[in-house]
């Protein structure tokens, strides 16, 4: 936690050499995770334009549901993912109450072998907004059950603190809701939230394109998760690219350090009577 | 006896085991997960976890989705 904030600090700071390079990874509970591109798999109209969108993003980490098997499920996308080398990171999607979720996370540890999760505890269909009562409360629940925990959270500064002190491993604010692609609705929310975290900071859900993807990590975000503004764009394959490419280009002016906004002009030749 | 398998009401023999109803559903044997009411089953335990009348199982398993 204190390596990711002096991290951080340095990030304000202004460029370091080797937070430009190879070194520049993301570790969420202890875990290094070789991409800040976390990509989900729904809305993909087959496997084979998954696989080449996951190929395209070159995420190293991939969400996944679960459901009943004789929902039309089968082993087909995490087989894979193993294929890729992408690590599993399942999710608790259609969970409304924390008992729910709690009890889907302990069956996708049981499933997939892992003791990641994304925690998702949704308060009603038409906004899949997250529910921040059953959230910090499923929360809790898992963090004691051994889990990473990774919650998919309103842009709300204060209960991203919450889940933080709850123990989770990285908060996920959304930039707006899910698969709307309304981008970052409030930067200023997800600026503070960045500002407080000693956990990294995840957006998670409403980005629709690269440019987006770029703004959150110059936010300061650590990581972007985001499914379908590629399954679902005109070509899956190349918005998978766009969004690497995107968050790469954030993530470095980030640590680039930007200028200050002027008010007025600053000339950036010398003037004429300078010799 | 009748169980509720993944929401459906289904006839079994007494004492069937959760391994058996998992083989009756023709669900891979990798990937998936038990949970009997409300509990999840660790896949040691399923030869052995017999089933009794009225039983609620759930059988998951990962799917593209999030």
């Amino acid at each position: 936690m204190s390596e990711h904030r002096s991290e951080r600090q340095r990030a304000r700071s202004g460029a370091s050499p080797e937070s430009t390079g190879v070194d520049d990874v993301l570790v969420i509970g202890g875990r290094k995770i070789a991409s800040r591109l976390v990509m989900g798999t729904g809305g993909a109209a087959n496997l084979a334009v998954l696989e080449r969108a996951l190929v395209a993003s070159e995420t190293a980490l991939t969400t996944v549901a679960m459901r009943r098997v004789d929902a039309g499920g089968g082993p087909g996308v995490l087989e894979l993912l193993r294929r890729l080398g992408i690590e599993v990171l399942p999710n608790t999607a259609g969970c409304r109450t924390a008992a729910e979720a709690v009890l889907t996370a302990r069956l996708a540890r049981e499933a997939l072998d892992t003791d990641l999760v994304k925690l998702e505890v949704i308060a009603d269909e038409r906004t899949l907004l997250p529910d921040p009562i059953e959230l910090l409360e499923a929360a809790e629940q898992l963090v004691a059950d051994g889990f990473t925990v990774l919650p998919y959270t309103n842009d709300d500064p204060v209960l991203a603190r919450k889940l933080e002190q709850a123990g989770c491993a990285a908060v996920m604010p959304l930039g707006s809701p899910i698969g709307t692609g309304l981008g970052i609705r409030n930067p200023h929310n997800i600026a503070m939230i960045v500002e407080a975290a000693g956990v990294p900071v995840v957006l998670d859900a409403g980005i629709g394109t690269a440019s987006e993807a770029a703004q959150a990590m110059e936010l300061g975000c650590d990581a972007v998760l985001l499914a379908t503004a590629v399954t679902r764009a005109a070509d899956p394959e190349r918005m998978a690219h766009a969004m690497r490419l995107g968050v790469a280009a954030g993530r470095a002016a980030r640590l680039a350090g930007r200028i200050p906004r002027r008010y007025w002009a600053q000339a950036s030749s010398p003037a004429l009577d300078e010799s | 006896m009748r169980i509720r398998v993944n929401g459906e009401s289904r006839s079994f023999d007494d004492g069937t085991t959760v391994a058996e109803v998992i083989t009756a559903l023709g669900a891979p044997k990798s990937g998936v997960a038990v949970a009997v009411d409300g509990e999840v089953v660790p896949r040691a335990d399923w030869p052995l976890l017999r089933l009794t009348q009225g039983a609620t199982v759930e059988v998951l398993t990962a799917v593209q989705g999030g």
